[in-house]
């Protein structure tokens, strides 16, 4: 039998896996495929403290910034129904030590669990009922916290307190609803310094702070309709103010499940607008994952058993610095056998990748082995020789259909890897597994860990329930801002391009804009462009950011020209050099962008000598050019005292 | 009350009667707040009973206001079976046979859907469960002798743990380990201290600060510590086994008549006052770092197990502006014993004395201990000492308070004798009192100050 080609393989199985680019793709191939996806939303929620302690929430620090360090390492328990979760297992088979960063300004001993819970901040819980009234849920009568396990350390308690607001809503998106099962609110977990081997270190500064989750049902068929749903839910939040803006405030967790595949989870994606090349690709790998479990089961009759050799080192002299530098480390090289499983590493699953980065991405986490940790026999390019394959393959006694890994590894952590490799394929045998992803770049995700269930929730013992009353209930009720279902509908109405919405709802320019419409009677949507593209373009490029002063400044100017019966268009000029000149009052700026008072008459005059003077330098005879290049000179003239519409109407006419 | 409705009382019973459904059943429940559908749960007993409790798909439970519920409907049953996977303990050739005494506590432990709190779950099989590391470390056999959460652990806790104790070294264990809940810990131990004199082998008291139904508890890796003491330390004497620091770093092995809780929640709580701890402990190995202690033995014989104790004894914490009347209380209330924990070197106010002097002629036996805890009395120093002296209050040099109070209610347990008494309390059993203390037997870090700040940041705490 001739050797696999794997380039070619990779392109063969992208092929018969299906796989387009998104751009190409429509809602039939979302069909074809049986695409659902859901999401959690979680939001931080704007409180002056922590959700259980009484330090402030919303002050970062820099990682290397902290007084001490204290180290924890996560057991798993039993949840309140009598189980192990399969995460909590996995998780405690890494054994990882655990260190925590903490800072006096930003945590206290309830953040590394030596104290128990204070009363929950009650500001935080009002802002989230708020939020879920919002949302059209029904509010719980009694709220509990319940224990959420997290043994990734990420919380030094080893779980998350968190409890249900409310239940049971929908959202409306423009074609369609989307079912929402529940609003929780919980506390945040810590940041991530570094992980390396089997140490992790998180700083504390975020953990604890207040944060709502909120959960759709897995409504949405294609990906820009989970787009579409998370910005909904997102703006719905902010809608109130009461929730977190900036970088890392708000995060979503994407689900995303085929026909006969399992839904997989892609966690922590903080730009919406990376959503639907996220999910496009999760489709196609699961798509990938059941042809290999097809493919697999065909083969493999029997429980799948994995046989693996030591490799001297001395006679296998292979040419890769990774792997020659571990064994200064007194690491051993392993070679491993799987039997069947040619043509299975090189299998497409996602651009640019194949199943082998499954396996390589589950021995970091589970096993602990740095990136780079394995070499296989289906690389395109490999640092061992064919006649060291040749000689891998007779030290293992591999059959040709067979394939082979080679790692290297600590006599610590051997067995567990040997055992995660073994599990990837057996879990491939039976199609998607559970898991939880990782984005990386370019919409592409690799594995973080095994999706928990709920076996992993337990009541919180340290706390009682906490009485969700109708009163409250109701006064919160009767003080809820517009709905952002009204103000979608309002957006619609003006006509505002769908691009500008997110920044007029994250900044809840709206009601502002209302206003303007009420004082100048200026068109909408001008008025809503002025602040979406032109005031966010002039942010962009000054490099500084907008905020309400900003914001209130805009909304003088267009009193200004209103009431100098200006015509609006002037304002982006004006507003450029505000930008510039932020001092300078509105008449100044008047002057210095030459304006002065004309009608269409006076402006018009001029034309006919503008026409001699275009003859002479043209290099073109092109009608086109000529009106373009009077209606410039004339411009400087005319904004502010005629629309330019008008003006370009006048100009072509004189000219024909 | 029947067991379907499992805490529910009041108004949420009725309702759940009126609705014909139970605990455990999987339900719908319409509400004026809209329809929820969970499995419903028991209710806790300290709860109120304005809500039925409904566990969620999703794992999460929510409370639902009986008021709003306009139906509920069973739709299925499912009653959860909460039990640690229990395997039976491997026994090992070569390995110590330790026997661990279960008192109650968080040492293993589950939740308790009447109260909503934390319950031990203990035997050998469902401690291999949860902890199989302890099977490399030891042969274990387990006896729950109470199931009482420590502040309800006593006198005649005591001495039936003494006693049981003393007939397994007897039967020739290697080691005891006694599972505690943590806040009374130190006055056990205090008492095991005086009740078994002479272990030939160590009995190591441990618990654990964080229940161990959460992953960070310190539960499992404390009772590795424990166990592994039991088994391989050379130190025979009743102690304390618990972190050393709030990191899962090291535990510390405490004398049990020098050891204190002073932290409500901390996982360090426990520190020895006025010495330094026997020794500290990993999961590799034990480092012995205090020189004296009781060795361990091969023999029984010089083992004694003294278990006695008089209830009518107090300690009682002195506070500036205390009236007379306190005393006099104890006096018409037959107290034979009081230990007073002083000010300073070991005072009391003056309008004191006249009752003090009536107790003690009522046959009161008064031993003077410092409310500061680190530090001898000295009743000399100022006239207040030598007035309270000659009253007949005696300094019971640098005993901890609390021990001090263990000692006397034991010591009057056996005799009634001023003189005996005083021989008693006055002679160290095990390092109560000591001749000496090391200059670095109290260290009292204070943070802020740079080289302190200096240190936390560099070493684990």
């Amino acid at each position: 039998m001739k050797n696999l080609d794997p380039v070619q393989n990779n392109e063969l199985t992208k092929k018969n896996t299906g796989y387009i680019p998104r751009k190409k793709a429509t809602q039939k191939t979302y069909d074809d495929l049986g695409f659902m996806s859901g999401l959690e939303i979680h939001q931080q929620l704007k409180t002056k403290k922590k959700l259980f302690c009484r330090c402030p929430a919303g002050i970062y620090q820099d990682f290397d910034d902290f007084d001490a360090e204290i180290v924890r390492h996560m057991r798993p328990t039993l949840s309140e129904l009598g189980e192990y979760d399969g995460t909590a297992l996995m998780e405690f088979k890494t054994k990882k030590e655990i260190i925590y960063r903490i800072k006096d300004e930003t945590a206290c001993t309830y953040d590394i669990d030596d104290t128990p819970p204070f009363p929950i901040n009650r500001q935080a819980l009002e802002y989230a009922i708020e939020i879920a009234l919002l949302t059209g849920l029904n509010i719980v009568g009694e709220f509990h916290i319940a224990r959420k396990q997290y043994l990734d350390g990420s919380i030094p308690t080893g779980f998350q307190r968190t409890g249900i607001v409310g239940i049971e809503g929908e959202i409306p998106l423009k074609n369609k609803k989307v079912r929402i099962i529940q609003m929780s609110i919980e506390e945040d977990s810590c940041r991530e310094v570094s992980d390396v081997r089997h140490t992790r270190i998180y700083a504390t500064d975020r953990l604890g702070m207040p944060l709502i989750e909120t959960v759709t049902y897995p409504d949405m068929k294609h990906p820009d309709e989970v787009k579409e749903a998370a910005h909904y839910i997102r703006f719905l939040g902010r809608s109130t103010g009461k929730v977190r803006t900036g970088s890392g405030a708000a995060r979503q967790d994407v689900n995303v499940s085929i026909e006969g595949g399992t839904r997989v989870e892609i966690k922590g994606v903080s730009s919406i607008a990376a959503i639907p090349e996220l999910v496009h690709n999760e489709a196609f790998r699961q798509k990938a994952l059941l042809l290999i479990k097809d493919i697999l089961n065909e083969r493999i009759k029997n429980r799948f058993k994995v046989n693996f050799k030591e490799l001297n080192p001395n006679e296998f002299g292979i040419d890769y610095k990774p792997l020659q530098n571990s064994l200064k480390d007194g690491f051993k090289i392993i070679a491993i056998n799987l039997p069947h499983c040619s043509g299975i590493l090189s299998h497409f699953t996602q651009t640019g990748k194949n199943f082998s980065d499954e396996i390589t991405d589950r021995l970091k986490v589970i096993a602990c082995l740095e990136r780079p940790n394995m070499l296989h026999s289906e690389e395109e390019k490999s640092p061992i020789t064919e006649k060291q394959w040749t000689d891998i393959k007779k030290i293992l006694n591999a059959k040709n259909e067979d394939a082979q890994i080679v790692i290297w590894t600590s006599d610590f952590d051997l067995k567990i890897a040997v055992e995660t490799i073994e599990e990837r394929i057996e879990l491939a045998m039976n199609g998607v597994p559970n898991e939880t992803r990782k984005s990386i770049q370019n919409g592409l995700t690799i594995f973080e860990r095994v999706l928990p269930g709920a076996d992993r929730m337990y009541p919180d013992t340290d706390s009682t329930p906490i009485p969700i009353i109708e009163k409250d209930v109701a006064r919160l009720e009767k003080n809820l801002p517009v709905s952002i279902s009204r103000r979608f509908k309002e957006l619609t109405d003006w006509k505002i391009p769908i691009d500008s919405w997110p920044y007029l709802l994250r900044y809840n320019l709206i009601p502002m804009i209302e206003d303007i419409i009420k004082r100048t009677n200026f068109p909408p949507k001008f008025i809503a462009t002025t602040f979406a593209h032109q005031l966010k373009g002039l942010e962009g490029r000054n490099g500084g950011k907008n905020t309400i002063s900003t914001f209130k400044k805009v909304k003088k100017l267009f009193e200004f020209v209103s009431e100098k019966k200006l015509h609006y268009e002037i304002i982006w000029d004006m507003l450029k050099f505000i930008y510039e000149h932020p001092k300078m009052d509105f008449d100044s700026v008047l002057i210095e962008l030459d304006y002065s008072d004309s009608n269409m008459k006076k402006i018009l005059s001029d034309v006919p000598v503008m026409r001699d003077i275009f003859t002479q330098i043209a290099k073109t005879k092109r009608k086109e050019a000529e009106i373009d290049w009077i209606i410039g000179e004339l411009r400087k003239f005319a904004i502010g005292n005629i629309p330019m519409n008008d003006l370009r109407d006048e100009v072509v006419k004189t000219l024909s | 009350m029947l067991d379907m409705f499992k805490g529910h009382r009041g108004k949420a019973l009725e309702t759940l009667k009126k609705f014909k459904s139970r605990v455990w059943s999987d339900a719908i429940v319409k509400t004026t707040r809209g329809e929820f559908k969970g499995i419903i749960l028991p209710r806790s007993e300290n709860d109120d009973d304005r809500h039925i409790v409904l566990k969620l798909i999703t794992g999460y439970n929510i409370g639902i206001s009986v008021e709003t519920i306009t139906d509920i409907e069973e739709i299925g049953y499912k009653e959860a079976n909460y039990k640690i996977p229990e395997k039976e303990f491997p026994f090992t050739e070569g390995q110590a046979n330790i026997k661990l005494f279960g008192t109650g506590g968080t040492i293993a432990s589950r939740l308790d859907y009447r109260t909503g709190a934390v319950i031990p779950a203990f035997s050998p099989g469902e401690l291999y469960g949860a902890v199989p590391e302890l099977a490399d470390i030891c042969n274990l056999k387990t006896e729950k002798i109470f199931a009482v959460f420590s502040e309800n652990m006593g006198s005649e806790q005591y001495m039936k743990l003494a006693k049981a104790i003393g007939k397994e070294i007897k039967r020739g264990i290697d080691g005891i380990v006694i599972g505690h809940g943590t806040d009374t810990m130190h006055h056990t131990a205090a008492a095991l201290s005086f009740m078994i004199q002479n272990p030939p082998v160590p009995i190591v008291m441990v618990g654990s600060q964080r229940s161990s139904d959460r992953p960070s508890s310190d539960a499992a890796l404390n009772l590795m510590y424990a166990t592994k003491a039991a088994s391989e330390s050379d130190i025979a004497e009743v102690m304390v086994c618990m972190f050393g620091s709030t990191s899962d770093d090291y535990g510390l092995l405490h004398r049990g008549t020098r050891i204190r809780k002073m932290h409500s929640s901390y996982r360090s709580t426990f520190r020895t006052i006025g010495d330094i701890p026997l020794a500290m402990i990993t999961r590799d190995k034990i480092t012995t770092i205090q020189k004296k202690y009781h060795k361990r033995k091969k023999t029984t014989k010089e083992m004694k197990i003294i278990p006695a104790w008089e209830e009518k004894t107090t300690l009682l914490y002195y506070y500036p502006d205390m009236m007379p009347d306190m005393i006099d209380s104890m006096i018409n209330n037959g107290y034979k014993g009081c230990i007073i924990a002083g000010t300073g070197l070991g005072h009391v106010n003056k309008p004191l004395y006249p009752a003090l002097e009536r107790a003690v002629k009522a046959g009161m036996h008064i031993y003077m201990t410092v409310q500061t805890l680190w530090g001898y009395t000295h009743m000399s120093v100022y006239e207040t000492g030598r007035d309270l002296m000659s009253i007949g209050v005696i300094p019971a040099e640098n005993m901890l308070p609390e021990v001090a109070y263990v000692k006397l209610a034991w010591a009057l347990g056996q005799s009634n004798d001023r003189e005996e008494v005083k021989k008693i309390m006055l002679t160290p059993v095990c390092g109560e009192i000591t001749e000496r203390e090391p200059y670095n037997g109290y260290l009292i870090f204070q943070g802020g100050i740079p080289e302190v700040e200096d240190f936390i940041k560099k070493v684990h705490k």
